[in-house]
């Protein structure tokens, strides 16, 4: 039986406790937080407050990166990334909604490297499900779960967070 | 034999060349116009390269001369991660006699995947899209009198940004209209996008004929036809173009038709100039309205890299998954 109803905090929270576990365990030092658009930075947001990182939040919006271009096309909204100046040598902590196939990390990271090389990048997301496509992991995670393929999961926001599960005509 | 305008689509309506904007539609000129905005919010970035178009190869295939449009489709490519290279004519084998059919099959054994074509003659990118291989797009560059689609489409995304909207503008077009394929263009998209009126202004000699019936209103007179107008496009004196009697001389055509700043005077406060490039300074422009307030000249050039990167890779993407 699929799960269908989450509670957010429970899960903010729990992504919150293993950032910080990490974040001892890898001896990050003065990271720099950097949330994907749209829903990673709605979390972004709330685990940059909650663990009180002095560097202004990145964003990142990896749609001219994506390896799927020549299937979807360019998505005629894209917003600038905005990331700190120099990320050269710096602890990142990169933050997503949901990790599903792992190709929009792979994307994020292509694009952070074009901007530097970073000591070391922790990936957390709120949502791990299962369906990986590449070899790629998140470290941190608020809760895992299992989906079938025709079903996604999407966060509704940026106001009161709220976790649904779609069904989708096409695997994404 | 296809329409021209249906042959710049694939078979699932997708947009495969740009040729023309004739028989484009009022949605996809507005996609264009937003995915460009999307190429020129990220054009300030510290890094401005996306890798969509790697592995492709661009041929920027220039019969006539053109420093800003190639550089800016160039520059296009490059920043799409493209492999570009600029083939420069003049000195290639068409001048040793080889026919144009003949140079694109040894380009396309040589498995480009794009070609920007700008020529002389007018119907140029038309047939070399007719012919080229299926998998390959073209985008006109500008062929003789009858089009240049991408300066047109940055044209309208410099109004877009500076007006918002199409719907309650007056815009004038002052010049050659007669030897301008920009005007052409232009006037295609102004209607298109819901225009309401369009003055075009210039001697008699250089209007075509029945040019009202393209959809404009048509004066004589430079102080009438710029009157009240929100945008004011001047056009270049083509002098390469002018092989007749045209025009008395060059310094009665400014008293007439050159864009003073007296002559602004009769536009609405707020309108911006713009002009295609090159500018003739003190033949069709003053230099104090070239650099004035008004002048939008140089957002032109910056946004003419965004608006052709969005063509690139809008018309690659149809081409990709044929």
């Amino acid at each position: 039986m699929t799960k269908t109803s989450f509670d957010i905090q429970v899960l903010l929270n729990q992504l919150e406790a293993t950032l910080k576990s990490t974040i001892t365990e890898r001896q990050i030092n003065d990271p720099v937080m950097i949330g994907i658009h749209t829903g990673g930075v709605w979390i972004a947001e709330q685990m940059h407050q909650r663990l009180n990182i002095n560097e202004p939040l990145g964003l990142l919006d990896i749609s001219f990166y994506r390896d799927d271009f020549s299937q979807i096309g360019v998505n005629p909204k894209v917003k600038p990334s905005q990331l700190p100046i120099n990320i050269e040598g710096r602890d990142i902590i990169l933050i997503d909604d949901v990790f599903y196939t792992g190709r929009t990390i792979r994307a994020a990271l292509n694009e952070i490297f074009d901007y530097g090389r970073p000591r070391q990048v922790v990936l957390g997301v709120l949502i791990e499900r299962d369906g990986r496509q590449i070899p790629m992991k998140p470290d941190c995670v608020g809760e895992t779960i299992s989906l079938p393929q025709g079903q996604r999961v999407k966060l509704i926001g940026p106001e009161n967070l709220t976790i649904h599960i779609q069904t989708i005509n096409q695997a994404a | 034999m296809t329409a021209n305008h249906e042959l710049q689509f694939t078979p699932e309506g997708k947009l495969k060349h740009f040729l023309s904007i004739e028989g484009l539609s009022k949605s996809l000129l507005t996609e264009i116009l937003d995915t460009a905005e999307s190429f020129a919010s990220v054009s300030d970035q510290q890094v401005k390269k996306f890798p969509l178009l790697r592995g492709k190869t661009i041929i920027n295939l220039f019969f006539e001369n053109s420093t800003r449009t190639r550089t800016t489709f160039d520059l296009a490519a490059t920043r799409l991660s493209a492999d570009v290279l600029n083939m420069d004519i003049s000195t290639s084998a068409t001048s040793k006699g080889e026919t144009l059919l003949d140079t694109i099959r040894n380009l396309e054994a040589m498995h480009v995947d794009m070609f920007v074509v700008r020529h002389s003659i007018s119907g140029a990118a038309h047939f070399i899209a007719r012919h080229v291989a299926p998998y390959i797009s073209v985008i006109n560059a500008g062929d003789g009198n009858h089009a240049h689609p991408t300066q047109a489409m940055l044209d309208m995304f410099t109004i877009r940004r500076v007006k918002q909207d199409f719907s309650q503008l007056r815009v004038a077009i002052v010049g050659d209209i007669l030897h301008s394929r920009v005007a052409r263009s232009q006037i295609q998209a102004l209607n298109t996008l819901g225009v309401p009126e369009i003055h075009v202004i210039a001697p008699k000699t250089l209007l075509p004929a029945k040019v009202e019936t393209l959809g404009v209103k048509v004066f004589n007179d430079m102080e009438k036809g710029i009157q009240e107008a929100d945008v004011v496009i001047m056009l270049r004196l083509q002098k390469e173009r002018m092989t007749g009697a045209f025009l008395p001389t060059e310094s009665e055509y400014y008293k007439c038709y050159g864009l003073t700043q007296d002559k602004l005077k009769s536009a609405k406060p707020d309108a911006i100039v713009m002009h295609p490039g090159p500018i003739n300074r003190g033949v069709e422009i003053a230099s104090s309205v070239a650099d004035g307030m008004s002048s939008v000249i140089l957002k032109q050039v910056s946004y003419g890299i965004a608006v052709r990167m969005a063509i690139m890779s809008m018309t690659m993407q149809a081409a990709g998954t044929q």
